[in-house]
């Protein structure tokens, strides 16, 4: 099956059209946001409960759009093909990353109630904190959060404003810039990623520490993107959008990308378990010792057999990759075990003695899930659903595994 | 050393003849001409190019490699290999108390069971493919065909051996020419 000609790429196939449900959404599911914030805050009971509460939510949504980003940015960098119809789609999830600069305020108010060296550094500090102090204080924490949003969003902005630019003007040279300034661009995002990582959820324990932190923290965000990549896809497709666009060649494509990265996790989940428990010292082994008291050990479990071995198997067979309705499923599985991840590196630190689920934690979820959403199906109604002006969108259209 | 040459080659189809050669100017020619070969029933034949023709597998009508179950199979087995060499040792044939750890130390494992299940899988592909291949093969039938050599240059071949149960020294050839072979023959098997 080949395409020759992009331009016969029928409109209806790969715009939104106007008045269409999806173009309708951004409204109400912003209103949904706005009302489910204030609903997690009055039911949280305390503004602690409420910081931890938003804190998974944000961090759950924040890595699918770094996730969205470092594909993009990899996507140029190696000049791949297969994927430049899914392109447009993460450029989209990328450029929601200014939505979370503003979801992140309430998290830089509230540090105090979320990272213990907060005060501990208030009442002076003592010991391995004091130590710290050059690197976790106020400032420089309040300064590092503002640069990597700023980057982030500069990046992923610039990035997909040219892509945008290129629909009209199918220009070569926009595709050589782009793929000079990916690599760059991804030392960058790569560093300040691995930052934030230790910032955010590493520092809510400040004295414990893994070197390999980051790497998990990067592992988690690109597998929970493919996942949710593929959920994009297909939903998209159930209204009739991208056929004959985006096919079996890619769904299986994106599986593998998903298989993959469901065992670069592991590996790397593996290795920093594996290394502080062999090296057994009491200030990194804490970190496992609190997840593996009461009902927190359950969950230790449910990631290692649900985010590993479970899909490790599922994903492997081609058949799977290549089947719409089961790599849909596999997919959904996987966001939904990222989600178990992320609330197993946070909550166990205000729940120690087993897993709570509050009422605050759904409505914080909902709530930033309807901004989330809702910026996203404005960014996806705005422009065609594939970058139409990419000079090598033909070779991706008639990508086929060998 | 002679058994093992032997081994090393082709076994031949009874009768007179190896089977029917047939020459194509294009690519495009070998594809339809492959198509038409499948819907004859055939199924023992190959086509030969000097570079990969994209969904030729089709037009052929053939399956899936074996290959995955192999490496699949030897994967797994590398790993349990792995796992249970380490249990064994640790536990009843050198039990030795490592940093103060109990004898069976499972997370201690995993490194050699993860490198011996990819050495398995790794083995189980490189092997399974020269088998499922029959490599290594010193000599073919087809090799004595003097035009044969240009399938590695610029031509497109369909062989046709003998002992397909559709074959027929005429038929065969016939099926061929209107297939848009450019050059058949018969291949004679070696004495």
């Amino acid at each position: 099956m080949s395409h020759g000609n992009t331009t016969a790429l029928p409109p209806e196939r790969i715009r939104i059209p106007a008045g269409h449900l999806i173009a309708r959404l951004p409204i109400p599911l912003f209103g949904i946001g706005i009302v489910s914030a204030i609903l997690a805050y009055a039911t949280a009971g305390s503004a602690r409960n409420f910081a931890f509460s938003w804190l998974i939510a944000v961090l759950f949504f924040l890595s699918l759009a770094l996730g969205a980003l470092y594909f993009v940015l990899i996507h140029y960098a190696t000049q791949a093909g297969w994927g430049i119809v899914v392109r447009r789609l993460a450029e989209n999830v990328m450029a929601t990353l200014p939505l979370f600069a503003i979801l992140f305020i309430p998290i830089l108010v509230l540090m105090g109630d979320l990272y213990p060296w907060v005060h501990e550094l208030a009442e002076g500090g003592h010991g391995l904190l004091a130590k710290k102090a050059p690197f976790l204080n106020t400032s420089f924490f309040l300064t590092r959060a503002v640069t990597y949003f700023v980057l982030w969003s500069a990046i992923a902005l610039y990035f997909a404003r040219a892509s945008r630019k290129q629909d009209a003007t199918s220009d070569v040279a926009t595709s050589l810039r782009l793929k000079r300034l990916a690599g760059p661009a991804l030392i960058v995002l790569a560093l300040t990623q691995t930052f934030a990582s230790i910032d955010w959820v590493m520092s809510l324990s400040p004295e414990w520490y893994s070197t390999m932190f980051g790497v998990y923290w990067f592992a988690g965000c690109f597998v929970s993107f493919f996942a949710f990549l593929t959920l994009v896809v297909m939903g998209l497709k159930r209204w009739g959008l991208l056929t004959d666009v985006v096919g079996v060649e890619h769904y299986h494509d994106l599986g593998k990308m998903l298989f993959a990265f469901t065992v670069f996790w592991a590996y790397i989940g593996f290795s920093q378990y594996f290394l502080i428990w062999y090296g057994n010292l009491p200030e990194e082994t804490v970190f496992f010792r609190h997840r593996l008291i009461g009902t927190w050990r359950s969950v230790s479990l449910l990631l290692a057999f649900g985010h590993f071995i479970v899909p490790f198997f599922f994903l492997m067979p081609r058949t799977v990759k290549r089947n719409a309705r089961l790599l849909t499923i596999g997919a959904a599985w996987m966001i939904a075990m990222h989600l178990v991840d992320i609330v197993w590196l946070v909550m166990p630190i205000v729940h120690p003695f087993g897993f709570k689920l509050r009422l605050s934690d759904l409505f914080a979820f909902l709530a930033v899930a309807a901004l989330f959403k809702g910026l996203l199906c404005r960014l996806l109604s705005g422009a065609p659903l594939v970058p139409v002006g990419d000079p090598r969108l033909p070779e991706s259209l008639s990508f086929e595994n060998m | 050393m002679k058994g093992l040459i032997g081994l090393m080659e082709a076994p031949l189809p009874e009768g007179p003849y190896y089977g029917a050669l047939a020459e194509f100017a294009t690519p495009a020619d070998l594809y339809r001409a492959c198509e038409r070969v499948r819907d004859a029933g055939y199924s023992k034949w190959d086509a030969h190019t000097p570079f990969p023709v994209h969904g030729l597998e089709g037009a052929m009508g053939m399956k899936r490699s074996k290959l995955p179950w192999i490496v699949l199979a030897l994967g797994l087995g590398g790993a349990a290999t792995g796992f249970a060499l380490q249990t064994w040792v640790h536990t009843t044939a050198y039990p030795l108390t490592i940093s103060g750890k109990p004898l069976f130390t499972w997370p201690a494992f995993i490194p050699i069971t993860f490198e011996l299940g990819v050495l398995g899988g790794a083995l189980g592909a490189v092997g399974g493919m020269l088998a499922l291949n029959k490599l290594p093969m010193h000599h073919h039938p087809l090799f004595d065909v003097k035009r044969f050599s240009r399938f590695s240059d610029d031509g497109f071949f369909i062989s046709i051996e003998s002992w397909d149960p559709r074959f027929d020294a005429s038929q065969t050839v016939r099926l061929l020419e209107s297939a848009g072979a450019s050059h058949v023959q018969l291949v004679e098997n070696p004495k």
